[in-house]
């Protein structure tokens, strides 16, 4: 029986086939899809802000690209991934309003997706497909059964990458 | 508990932040009114300090479809103003104000979106002048910002601008309506903590 796992924002998951990591309304989040292809294990993150380097001590490591990529990619592990073999797949980081001027929020999605990509590109994990940027939300479905990523939009639809 | 989250609040002043939403959603509200000559109910204000997961449970899951329009407010205060309006709402809304008779977003045009920015526009001044008044703050708003999606990727940009500061999310939320239950909207005042200090000071109220 295959289980459906969500994951909240600022939140993480693992787990393996058949079962699917499902997170919802991806806006300025950036979604990160990790897969061992072999042993079908795979996570998911919903990261909210690029870097914890100027985080409150007692934050939450879920919240920030880099260190939650990287308790991801533990997690994995230590349910049999093996890193060399991880590849991602990543979502999200839309700019849902066009004239927001705020500082801390302009443009955070872009900020978010680059973050994400550097992140992942320190931990040398390539990355097979992207859908992020643009003005709408997404909800993403990761399938740990083939690595797919399945994202729809209330707007524009559905489909898989 | 830290100074950087919401959660130091007594019970006094949730009072005095449920009147600030009782005045200002009731004068947003006497304006929405007058614009579209029928009767606006607003339910009692709430003030709710949340998780952001909660956040988009409280307002209906977070796939849930609305209308946000985002102002953000300026000059004494810092924080944001949004509407969250259902789209029954905002169809009602736009249908009475323009003479249309839209029912799809898909329909909506440009004319459309300018029409619901002068309503958030006129709705946001009237919350804040109302709060300004009693405050004795000189407050101010940005032009507002529309966006038709998921309530939850909405929602992301105010929770990422506070996930800097805090893992929770104050706000002040008033709920109205107008014809029938079903179309029940919200109005969200997100204030910064340094701007909540600023007004429990100005009304005399240690923080």
């Amino acid at each position: 029986m295959s289980q459906s796992i969500t994951v909240g924002i600022s939140d993480l998951n693992v787990t393996s086939a058949p079962n699917l990591l499902v997170t919802y309304a991806l806006g300025s989040c950036v979604g990160i899809c990790l897969y061992d292809p072999l042993t079908r294990v795979g996570g998911l993150a919903h990261i909210m802000l690029p870097s914890s380097k100027a985080a409150a001590p007692d934050h939450n490591p879920y919240k920030f690209a880099d260190t939650a990529t990287m308790d991801l990619v533990r997690k994995m592990e230590l349910q049999g991934a093996n890193k060399m073999r991880i590849k991602a797949k990543i979502a999200g980081g839309a700019q849902m309003f066009a004239a927001i001027t705020n500082s801390s929020i302009a443009n955070i999605g872009a900020r978010n997706t680059v973050a994400v990509k550097e992140v992942l590109a320190q931990l040398s994990i390539p990355i097979l497909a992207e859908d992020t940027g643009k003005n709408y939300g997404r909800t993403l479905y990761f399938n740990t059964l083939d690595g797919s990523m399945r994202i729809k939009s209330a707007i524009k639809g559905e489909w898989v990458w | 508990m830290q100074q950087n989250h919401f959660n130091g609040l007594n019970a006094i002043h949730l009072d005095v932040l449920r009147e600030i939403g009782n005045i200002g959603s009731g004068n947003a509200a006497t304006s929405l009114s007058s614009m579209l000559d029928k009767p606006v109910n607003i339910a009692v204000p709430q003030i709710k300090v949340l998780d952001y997961n909660q956040v988009t449970e409280a307002l209906g899951g977070p796939e849930t479809m609305v209308v946000g329009l985002l102002l953000s407010l300026q000059n004494d205060l810092s924080g944001m103003i949004m509407f969250l309006l259902q789209r029954d709402f905002a169809h009602m809304t736009l249908n009475t104000l323009l003479g249309t008779s839209l029912d799809d977003f898909s329909q909506v045009d440009d004319m459309s979106y300018s029409a619901m920015k002068e309503v958030a526009n006129i709705m946001a001044a009237s919350y804040i002048n109302a709060v300004a008044a009693l405050t004795n703050l000189n407050i101010g708003l940005s032009v507002p910002d529309i966006c038709i999606d998921m309530v939850g990727a909405i929602l992301s940009v105010p929770a990422i601008h506070y996930a800097n500061i805090s893992d929770k999310i104050i706000f002040i939320e008033d709920e109205f309506s107008s014809d029938n239950e079903r179309m029940v909207s919200h109005i969200l005042m997100i204030p910064e903590r340094e701007s909540l200090e600023k007004m429990m000071a100005n009304l005399g109220i240690d923080i």
